[in-house]
């Protein structure tokens, strides 16, 4: 499980640190650029969110 | 009466009136001020550490920098500002449950064994604190003179402003500042996406044909560049702000009240979606940028209050004033209570240890007016030098991530004497390269374009790690088993 959680931190770390320069295709009305960080944002919200809630089951069976 | 003013006002006094109230049928000892008595649950957690993150800077300096920086300001909202304390905060709140540590200070000087140590830590964190509530308070005297169109000298404004906070901090500590934030959460979330949204349709119809009359005005404002604010500024300055971001003495110290871990968890989970709201000023702006193009140098921070006035009926700028003055008075709130809670605790007891717990907690409560009066006098006679102090700032608190994750590992190779000196020499560092002006530019002029764009924090924690794990490799030998008393700890509970 610890690998998972590892995993749902990783990949929106690398995520959101990179950077699509680019102005089109416009999506939801944003620049690409934009979009791009704040899906990052929604993403990584819901990432982090599976992982707490594998961390509070493991705490539970403990 | 204009009806600005009368709004400020009536939310000041709501704000006082809630800051109060907070303390309702609780005894202030000194964990209860100062960390609730670890006992928030996940909701209010929430609010105190958004109230931390939004302050002035959401207000003027976010909208300002979108308005000069144009795209890079994307930096401001990367998601990885909350993975790092998504893994640090839990096994440090379980640490500081553990050994009643209070603060930052306590953290270190426990788990290095370290009185001198501990005492570091706290002058760095007080030198970085002092800047940042001074920054706060020049955006609340531009905020407020800017709202109330002029009418409220920001002067007498700042000092009324100061003096409801220092009087809630010191009768209801940490609650007050978590039932303000609650008022200033609802009043910012509704203010800026409603601001983030209309302006752009108000004026170009829709927020894709703002974007497209920006590009088609200022080709390529939207992107970073080759070289300047390019990839790797992007990268250094988001790593900067992800690693610094909870070494900041008051969000490290408000991470203490949680109840729990997973309320921590939840909690850095959470916050990535409030960013959402930053995206939304970079709309405001760039909707300046182009509705009113001439700002410059300081003026661009008023981009959000020129576009507001330009649009919008004096009420409603009274309430995005409103909004703007408690986003700069409630981190205010916490980072004087959290100074003056270091102050006491580990500057003033390091050099005189027979102070009792009773007289540390009186100690503690004199020091919040004298915080609020240095950084008073700081705002009106500092200049304009105190944002230079507050870049600095962001540098030095940076400066103690490095000993910090260590000394969470299971078996820290870190010494006491490795960990003093690299800080001190990231510290002293990032003080040169900021006084003189200097950056990796001008330190290396020959160098590719991607390592002269780089972060000088960045730069400055890299020489502090290799000198930390140098010297500890020496000093080794010298240490005692610091976490003898300290069983295996995992950073994730499994």
């Amino acid at each position: 499980m610890k690998k998972i959680i590892v995993l749902l931190s990783v990949i929106p770390a690398i995520g959101s640190l990179s950077v699509i320069n680019r102005v089109e295709p416009y999506i939801f009305g944003l620049p690409f650029i934009i979009f791009w960080s704040t899906a990052w944002l929604i993403l990584t919200s819901i990432c982090l969110y599976i992982s707490s809630v594998i961390c509070d089951r493991q705490e539970e069976n403990k | 009466m204009n009806s600005s003013i009368l709004i400020i006002t009536m939310t000041l006094v709501l704000a006082f009136y809630l800051g109060i109230r907070a303390k309702k049928g609780r005894e202030m000892k000194l964990d209860q001020w100062a960390v609730g008595g670890r006992n928030f649950g996940s909701l209010i957690m929430f609010v105190l550490m958004a109230g931390e993150m939004f302050s002035t800077f959401v207000f003027l300096g976010a909208s300002g920098a979108a308005y000069r920086m144009g795209g890079p300001t994307i930096y401001i909202f990367c998601a990885l500002t909350y993975i790092v304390p998504f893994w640090i905060l839990p096994p440090i709140w379980r640490y500081a449950k553990k050994h009643n540590v209070l603060t930052q200070s306590d953290f270190f000087t426990k788990k290095y064994n370290s009185k001198p140590l501990g005492l570091l830590v706290a002058v760095i964190g007080v030198l970085s604190m002092i800047p940042y509530i001074v920054l706060q308070l020049k955006g609340f005297q531009i905020i407020v003179s800017e709202a109330s169109y002029g009418l409220i000298p920001p002067t007498v404004a700042v000092w009324i402003g100061m003096l409801c906070v220092t009087v809630f901090v010191y009768v209801s500590g940490i609650h007050g500042s978590a039932w303000t934030a609650v008022l200033k959460d609802i009043l910012i979330l509704v203010v800026i996406v409603f601001l983030g949204i209309y302006l752009p349709i108000h004026y170009f119809g829709g927020i894709q044909p703002m974007f497209e009359t920006l590009e088609a005005t200022k080709p390529g404002f939207l992107l970073l560049p080759d070289k300047g604010f390019s990839i790797s500024w992007y990268i250094s300055l988001c790593l900067t702000i992800a690693l610094g971001q909870y070494m900041w003495p008051h969000c490290f110290g408000a991470s203490l009240s949680s109840q729990n871990e997973s309320a921590l968890r939840k909690n850095s989970a959470i916050l990535p979606l409030y960013q959402i709201i930053l995206v939304f000023i970079l709309f405001i702006g760039f909707t300046a940028v182009l509705q009113i193009p001439n700002l410059q140098g300081g003026d661009t921070d008023l981009a959000l209050f020129k576009i507001a006035k330009d649009a919008f009926p004096p009420w409603i700028v009274g309430v995005v004033g409103a909004a703007g003055m408690l986003a700069a008075l409630v981190p205010c709130s916490m980072l004087i209570l959290t100074a003056a809670t270091i102050l006491s605790k580990n500057i003033y007891k390091a050099v005189k240890p027979d102070t009792s717990n009773e007289q540390l907690a009186k100690l503690t409560r004199i020091f919040v007016p004298i915080v609020s009066l240095v950084s008073l006098i700081f705002t009106f006679y500092g200049g304009n030098t105190m944002i230079a102090l507050l870049t600095m700032a962001y540098s030095f608190v940076l400066q103690l991530f490095p000993p910090l994750v260590f000394s969470l590992l299971k078996r820290n190779p870190v010494s006491k004497a490795g960990a003093s000196a690299g800080m001190i020499l990231g510290v002293v560092l990032v003080a040169y390269f900021t006084l003189a002006e200097a950056t990796m530019a001008t330190l290396l002029p020959k160098a590719p374009h991607f390592i002269q764009d780089l972060d000088i924090g960045i730069v400055a924690i890299t020489i502090n790690l290799i000198v930390m794990l140098a010297v500890s490799a020496f000093t080794r030998k010298d240490q005692q088993m610091i976490q003898e008393e300290e069983p295996v700890k995992r950073i994730i509970t499994s």
